[in-house]
């Protein structure tokens, strides 16, 4: 299907929105003005948002500790997000979440989650709920090439095909889990061919392209809507920083990540295509750089200004109020 | 001879010097080497601390980084325990137990009694608790009072250099299963440590700190925090007796139970939230067997009945400090 200019611009600024995001935190981070773990989603922004421009608000999404690219894609509030991180009152979940934590059941993301393998059973969970109440929407799970090794990733899959779940697996495989390469943990060498014993059709695509991630999960999520069940994406894609902020990653060669970042970046690769042949202007991305940058700068000068939460909230929200 | 180290550097040493003492000492979890399969160094994390830092070089494939998978490899490890290896597993944060618990719990705890008395399952699972760190909901519970209730795991958390390399040669050595808690504020706390090799039996708790008006029982971080409460009590004339347990099991319920006859008043302090906790444990342990000793109730100082919060000013509410110890030995002293 054929994007309009709208939705391609739409694709530019979130994507570009997650690389700025991203790139302050790091910076911030660094600064030592942000605490805990964060792990930034910069150079895989093509793969979030290829999905997400498939989805309704409702449609519901599991995300991981890397999750910040799939809160924004899924349009999570961005100020709301980076106070969370800095662990404000005004946060996403009002500063108890953090970085590893931040959800909108809202806006159909069940959440960021600090255990590898925790999203696919929800997301297994959520597909039913949508199939059990006939709504016609799906879900989708991400997870990692060292999540893809998860029991519970196995588990929901299988289940996936039992239940004939809408559900869509989505494999960002950035060639690492912590230190360790994606090739020598995944036994079965290719993340497809292990999706299709499950009893789905797969597809490997270029995560870096946003049109072949938003063609192929475009397939999968039509496919999940009319009943036909479960599908897998593995997205090959660079991850630009260390698996966490502080992480010095002599495991990698060095000028791996800069090298992706110079001749194989997403945003790169998808301004060169529209400004040759969708019409789109180079002045009207710089617009929206601009105006990214904008909404960056204000998400942190009014997180780093917003309050701590109130003492009175540490005892809060363990149950449901009477 | 003893010289200073870290924590992180005592376990260390325990493990390298288990290794080169016994073959069937080997080391598995997340990156305890760090660069398999990639194309820059290998031994790039020695374990996301770098506390296995330094083994790879000596004991190769004996150091084996595993998948993202617990089940199967803490499982691994016990099946191996159980098979004549010694495994020390890493499980990286103990929060992750979730994914894991039935290999632990169904399986390696109960071999021996189930299989009656025929098996063996030497295996030690260290692995990362405790608040403070930033690290939210999913990376910062003390869950040691899940284990404790487990009969036939062995749980062990030490708070010194010198425990903690003791106690860990002690848990490799053991032949049941033992979960090795460390704690994260802690790996930096330095102390003298002997270069030899040495074990500290289990069920030992040690009494860090002498005095006849309060019994203060605590454990992991908490019995630092509690040494700094008790040094400033002191200077209020109130001379507090801090112990350590060391291990929650086996519990060495006589030195509980001595101190608390000793002193007849008794603060309990524990990370973990309070219900069916280590801190409610040995309050009942003392109101069962100690009653005619005591001369107050006892004070329960812990986390709240919530999950860990991320947000500094919540989470340094969350994990008691010397202040709130010091504001309930206070209580529990002027009780009359
Ligand atoms: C159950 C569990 N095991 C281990 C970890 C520690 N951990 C956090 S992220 C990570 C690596 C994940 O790799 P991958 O799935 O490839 O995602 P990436 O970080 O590359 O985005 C590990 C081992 C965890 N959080 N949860
Ligand atoms: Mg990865």
């Amino acid at each position: 299907m054929a994007l309009t200019k709208d939705e391609l611009l739409k694709a530019y600024r979130l994507m570009r929105t997650i690389r700025e995001f991203e790139e302050r935190v790091h910076v911030e981070f660094a600064a030592g003005e942000i605490e805990g773990f964060v792990h930034l989603y910069a150079g895989e922004e093509a793969c979030a948002v290829g999905v997400m421009l498939n989805l309704t608000k409702a449609d519901r999404i599991a995300s991981t500790h890397r999750g910040h690219g799939h809160c924004i894609a899924k349009g999570v509030d961005v100020p709301a997000m980076m106070a969370e991180i800095y662990g404000r009152a005004t946060g996403s979940c009002r500063g108890k979440g953090g970085s590893m934590h931040i959800a909108d059941l809202d806006a159909g993301m069940m959440g960021a989650n600090g255990i590898v393998g925790g999203g696919p059973p929800l997301i297994c969970g959520a597909a039913l709920a949508a199939k059990v109440q006939g709504t016609r929407q799906v879900g989708v799970a991400f997870i990692g090439d060292g999540a893809s090794n998860q029991g519970t990733t196995f588990e929901s899959m299988n289940l996936a095909t039992v239940w004939n779940l809408p559900a869509i697996f989505v494999a960002e495989n950035n060639g690492y889990a912590e230190a360790t390469a994606a090739d020598y943990a995944i036994g079965a060498g290719s993340l497809a061919d292990r999706a299709e014993g499950f009893g789905m059709p797969a597809a490997t695509v270029d995560g870096h392209d946003f049109f072949a991630v938003h063609e192929a999960a475009g397939e999968a999520i039509r496919r999940a809507r009319s009943g036909d069940g479960p599908s897998f994406i593995e997205c090959q894609v660079n991850r630009y920083y260390g698996h966490y902020e502080g992480d010095a990653q002599t495991y990698r060669p060095p000028g791996e990540a800069e090298a992706a970042r110079a001749n194989h970046d997403c945003l790169d690769m998808f301004a060169g295509r529209v400004t040759k042949s969708a019409g789109i202007e180079r002045e009207e991305l710089d617009d929206i750089d601009r105006a990214v940058a904008a909404l960056i700068d204000g998400a942190v000068s009014s997180a780093k200004a917003d309050p701590a939460p109130a003492a009175s909230e540490f005892l809060t929200d363990v149950y449901v109020d009477y | 001879m003893a010289r200073t180290l870290t924590i992180l550097q005592a376990i260390n040493e325990a493990l390298d010097q288990e290794m080169a003492r016994d073959s069937s000492v080997i080391v598995m979890g997340e990156d305890v080497v760090g660069g398999s399969g990639a194309e820059g160094e290998m031994d790039a994390w020695g374990g996301p601390l770098g506390v296995t830092k330094g083994l790879y070089g000596k004991y190769g494939d004996r150091m084996l980084d595993t998948p993202i998978t617990e089940s199967a490899f803490i499982g691994a490890a016990v099946g191996a325990a159980a098979s004549g290896l010694r495994p020390v597993a890493e499980l990286m944060f103990s929060d992750f137990v979730g994914v894991c618990f039935d290999q632990i719990y169904n399986q390696a705890a109960k071999f021996r009694y189930m299989f009656g008395g025929r098996a063996e399952t030497p295996v030690v699972v260290r692995t990362m608790y405790g608040a403070g760190l930033r690290a939210a909901a999913q990376h910062s519970q003390s869950p040691y009072s899940i284990f404790t209730h487990v009969p036939g795991l062995k749980c062990v958390m030490p708070v010194t250099p010198y425990d903690a390399k003791g106690l860990l040669i002690q848990a490799i050595r053991d032949n049941d299963p033992v979960i090795f808690f460390e704690h994260k504020g802690l790996y930096e706390t330095e102390g003298e440590v002997p270069e030899q090799s040495y074990s500290i039996p289990f069920g030992e708790a040690n009494v860090v700190r002498e005095g006849n008006d309060v019994s203060i029982i605590s454990l992991g971080l908490m019995v630092h925090r509690s040494l700094e409460a008790a040094e400033t009590l002191a200077g209020e004339g109130i001379q507090c007796e801090v112990v350590d347990l060391r291990t929650t099991s086996p519990l060495d319920e006589d030195t509980v139970l001595e101190s608390a006859e000793n002193t007849g008043r008794v603060v309990v302090v524990d990370e973990a939230p309070p219900r069916c906790s280590i801190a409610t444990d040995i309050s009942a342990l003392i109101a069962q067997h100690a009653f005619d000793a005591l001369e107050a109730p006892i004070s329960l100082v812990t986390a709240p009945h919530t999950p860990v919060p991320f947000a500094g000013v919540l989470e340094d509410q969350y994990m008691p400090d010397a202040a709130r110890i010091a504001t309930a030995v206070r209580s529990v002293a002027g009780y009359a």
